[in-house]
């Protein structure tokens, strides 16, 4: 199993995203369950939402609290919310920010993390850049397909196309490619790094 | 030698339909083969204002849609009264749900047709005073705003009759009932702005509203018809004395309806999306006193030591009604 | 078909597919989902004939459903918590008039203090009114019992309630096999009615029933749950002819077969449970999980049966009888009278508050060891509770107790001047 962890502020989409992913991975033949801290949301209040893959029937409920990755959609968060709380050692770490971890102060942090697992994107701007809102799920839920290799590309496409339609969907797909290219070009330069 | 007008009063009842009138313009209770909806062997009172009002309405409800009506009724005295386990004297399909839903199992039937594309089966609601202006508000009002296809019936005696005799939010002020008794500085029922059930029926802008009362039945007759003729959401209230509750004769039911509506009490009117359409003036007026004094409910404020101040406002109260409804002719 | 979908969603599909003919709600958390899915079908022309009607009340929603089933329409409503409380007078009145009304309800608290979470409170609130209540374990399962359900109060000419965690199934995204129409056409035939309000056949229904008949009209009642213990599992059997899966039924045991411990619960917690005991399992421990799913009428002879073997039973339950103890429990304990067995009673996740593997699996060695107090409420923060109480000692005005209590957890952020 795979337990996935959403972090955001209400208003950017945290449900959403968790919901998306679930359906990727079911178009990528899993069992995936997703679910939000049903929380009485607001705008900008924190919220959580889980995602869990599998590829057996899932039958726990509880809310993840050993996620094997972590996304943050608002750095903001970091200071407020205990957001890496449970997560695995070599568990994958993807923030929205333009930032890197050292900027962010958490470059001590993640030394005892698995580098290449660690991602920063600029999901907000790509959203702006491609969509006209800063919502940064679906950039993010990119990001992941490429980083760690669990789901489709072209399962979030399908995925986008069964929550939004119209030019909508067409933006959100745009930006979800530009996040996943821009994760497996780093990938393909700190592989061509090593090699070197 | 100037003409004057001269006017006739009828004093007897307006009840059965004319000999001398086409039969189609006679009562439905002429008719031999008149339905019975609401057959003898009920257990009303003598001299049940409801009953009388409640058979009228029915069948001439049944008479306006062939025979293909259905109606809900509220739990109070009709309900009660005409259905004694194991008997029942309703003729008709008809159900008895709760206190307060009438109007919305009404929908809940009326919906059914309408999903069955039974356009021809209508659909009657009926409740006394307190299942519609107090506990059966909610869902009246949600009826109303929905314009449900459904022709609400509220009999109006002005108290919780069936439980005995306590105070609905219907009672007329300064009238005794179990719960308003006659004692301390203020006996009777409290003076407040009353609720005009008819008004808020009005305001709801729904397609026809009418009042009437059970001392000129084939009145009760024409609007039941009419409001059979149109479709969406109908409400009339109809005025029926109890005797019982209100400390009258038996044989005073009628009279005390011509009495209230003559006095300006009880206003007789019909609307239309909000708007008064018409108003049935009265004859000759009477002073509202004439209207208390065969009523035990107010006998208090009569006596030794009359309650002038009381009787004034009382009077005030149905001057308001003449004044708002232009209920005296002009001349 | 296989889809990916959120709970609510699958029933709206579900109740839809069985051709109701008039749906009446009122909004109430977390149901909303499920009405609005529906509403869109209705409005849309995709779900046709049917009415859809925005109701003012809850009492006035299920009053609706009492006159369109009345009047011979298969008729659905679903409610929550505060809502299925407004209507309750309704709810007898259902169930006594014998009217196969089909309710979700979207478990959840009542309050006070106001609470939108999940738990069971809000069924157990109507066990005793007279309708079927069957508990979905998953978003499959919901789906199916609302088809089953259809089936099941038509036969019987009795309500039935599908009870489904609230935001825990309701609003979760999870994969279900979605009927085809053409399959729940032939598990389901239109509904014809014992009774109805026909203007070619009039009948006269609701009359007022006195001491001379009344304990039988209610022995009657009594007697129809009584054939749905029959029923229900019949259902079942034909359901998974016609759609190819185990669903519904009274009961699901999961290695109960040589099973010393037995867990028994209701709903969706059974998943997390199941997962427990797998683990407990690969350490050698001898546990089994009882899931209930119809609650009532309760199948006290499947209970009794499927627990013959063991030595303890832990009842795990999303509500609880205040001034008693375990509601669930208390039935189980009657269907397994004149046994030696214990049966733990274990308040958990009311309100809302996550059932954990691991609070769970610590519950289950404390059982094992017959260490557990025979009443246990998960997870409390005794703390916190003695905090109140001796504050409530200390002060006559002592506040809200709901307020006191979230201020002790740090939850309000401001404190009094």
């Amino acid at each position: 199993m795979f337990q996935v962890r959403i972090h955001g502020r209400g208003g950017q989409g945290v449900v959403t995203g968790a919901e998306m992913l679930s359906i990727a991975a079911f178009l990528g033949g899993r069992h995936a369950q997703a679910f939000p801290s049903f929380g009485s949301e607001r705008t900008g209040a924190p919220v959580v939402a889980f995602c869990r893959m599998d590829d057996k029937e899932i039958r726990l409920r509880e809310p993840i609290m050993q996620p094997d990755a972590i996304i943050i959609q608002d750095p903001t968060l970091l200071h407020q919310v205990d957001v890496f709380s449970g997560l695995k050692k070599d568990g994958y770490i993807i923030i929205n920010t333009s930032r890197s971890f050292e900027e962010m102060g958490l470059g001590d942090f993640v030394k005892g993390f698995r580098s290449e697992r660690l991602l920063t994107v600029p999901a907000s701007e790509l959203a702006m850049k491609h969509v006209g809102r800063p919502v940064p799920n679906v950039p993010l839920l990119g990001a992941f397909a490429a980083l760690c290799g669990l789901i489709s590309l072209d399962a979030v496409n399908r995925a986008i196309d069964q929550k939004f339609s119209g030019a909508v969907a067409k933006g959100n797909q745009a930006a979800a490619k530009e996040a996943y290219d821009i994760v497996m070009n780093q990938d393909q330069k700190a592989k061509e790094t090593e090699h070197a | 030698m100037e003409q004057s007008t001269v006017k006739f009063y009828q004093t007897g009842t307006f009840t059965v339909g004319n000999r001398l009138l086409a039969p189609e313009q006679r009562s439905v209770q002429a008719d031999v083969q008149r339905r019975n909806s609401l057959n003898s062997g009920h257990r009303a009172c003598q001299g049940c204002g409801e009953a009388l009002g409640a058979r009228y309405a029915i069948d001439a409800a049944m008479a306006a849609t062939d025979g293909q009506l259905i109606a809900a009724n509220a739990t109070g005295c009709l309900e009660v009264f005409s259905t004694p386990y194991p008997e029942t004297s309703w003729q008709i399909p008809w159900i008895h749900s709760l206190f307060g839903n009438a109007a919305a199992v009404a929908t809940g039937i009326a919906a059914a047709m309408k999903a069955k594309g039974r356009s021809d089966v209508r659909v009657v609601a009926q409740g006394g005073d307190g299942g519609t202006t107090d506990i059966g508000f909610g869902c009246l009002s949600g009826m109303f705003e929905r314009n449900d296809d459904v022709l609400y019936i509220c009999y109006d005696n002005e108290a919780y009759m069936n439980t005995g005799v306590q105070r609905s939010s219907a009672t007329p002020p300064a009238a005794r009932t179990a719960t308003t008794m006659v004692v301390g500085p203020h006996p009777g029922n409290e003076f407040g702005q009353g609720k005009n059930v008819p008004q808020i029926a009005m305001a709801h802008e729904i397609p026809y509203v009418a009042t009437a009362t059970v001392a000129d039945l084939r009145d009760l007759e024409c609007k039941v018809t009419k409001a059979m003729s149109i479709r969406g959401a109908r409400y009339i209230h109809i005025f029926v004395p109890c005797p019982l509750g209100w400390g009258a004769a038996s044989h005073d039911t009628i009279k005390l309806s011509r009495l209230a509506v003559e006095s300006g009490v009880f206003p007789v009117f019909e609307a239309e999306r909000g708007e008064v359409t018409e108003v049935l003036k009265i004859r000759r007026q009477v002073p509202v006193e004439e209207y208390l004094r065969p009523q035990k409910r107010f006998a208090h404020l009569f006596g030794k030591h009359p309650d002038v101040a009381t009787l004034a406002k009382l009077q005030a109260r149905a001057d308001r009604n003449i004044r708002r409804f232009g209920l005296l002719e002009t001349n | 078909m296989l889809e990916q979908c959120e709970g609510s969603h699958a029933v709206a599909q579900a109740v839809a597919l069985s051709r109701p003919e008039v749906i009446c709600a009122y909004p109430i958390s977390p149901q909303t989902h499920i009405v609005e899915g529906l509403g869109e079908l209705v409005k849309s022309g995709a779900l046709t004939p049917c009415e859809f009607i925005n109701v003012e009340s809850e009492f006035a929603a299920l009053s609706v459903a009492i006159g369109s089933s009345a009047a011979g329409a298969r008729s659905y409503t679903a409610t929550a918590s505060q809502g299925l409380l407004f209507m309750a007078e309704a709810v007898y009145n259902a169930s006594g008039l014998g009217l196969p009304i089909v309710m979700t309800v979207a478990n959840r608290a009542i309050g006070a203090p106001i609470n939108i979470w999940n738990d069971h409170t809000d069924s157990m609130s109507m066990r005793d009114a007279g309708w079927l209540q069957l508990f979905a374990e998953t978003n499959q399962e919901a789906l199916d019992l609302h088809i089953q359900a259809f089936r099941i109060a038509e036969e019987l000419s009795l309500p039935v309630m599908v009870c489904m965690d609230g935001f825990i199934l309701t609003h979760a995204y999870e994969r279900v096999d979605m009927p085809e129409q053409a399959q729940v056409d032939q598990f389901l035939p239109p509904y014809e009615p014992r009774q109805v309000l026909d203007p070619s056949d009039p009948v006269t229904i609701g009359a007022m029933v006195g001491p001379e008949a009344f304990t039988e009209v209610r022995y009657l009642a009594h007697a129809k749950q009584m054939q749905a213990l029959d029923l229900i599992p019949q259902v079942a059997t034909e359901f998974k002819a016609i759609f190819g899966r185990d669903s519904g039924g009274l009961i699901k045991t999961y290695q109960t077969e040589d099973a010393d411990t037995i867990v028994i619960a209701l709903g969706s917690v059974l998943g997390t449970i199941k997962d427990t005991v797998d683990d407990l399992r690969a350490q050698g421990h001898r546990v089994g999980v009882l899931g209930i799913t119809s609650y009532r009428p309760f199948p006290i002879s499947a209970i009794r049966d499927a627990t013959v073997r063991a030595e303890r039973i832990v009842v795990i339950e999303k509500c609880f009888a205040v001034g008693i103890g375990g509601i669930v429990s208390r039935d189980v304990r009657s269907a397994v009278r004149n046994r030696p067995q214990p049966v733990y009673t274990v308040v958990a996740g009311l309100g809302g508050r996550p059932i954990t593997k691991d609070s769970v699996s610590e519950l289950l060695r404390q059982a094992m060891a017959d260490k557990l107090e025979l009443l246990t409420f998960l997870d409390l923060d005794w703390a916190v509770v003695n905090r109140v109480l001796d504050r409530e000692k200390a002060n006559r005005r002592s506040g809200p107790v709901a307020e006191g209590v979230l201020r002790d957890l740090g939850t309000v952020a401001s404190s009094a001047v």
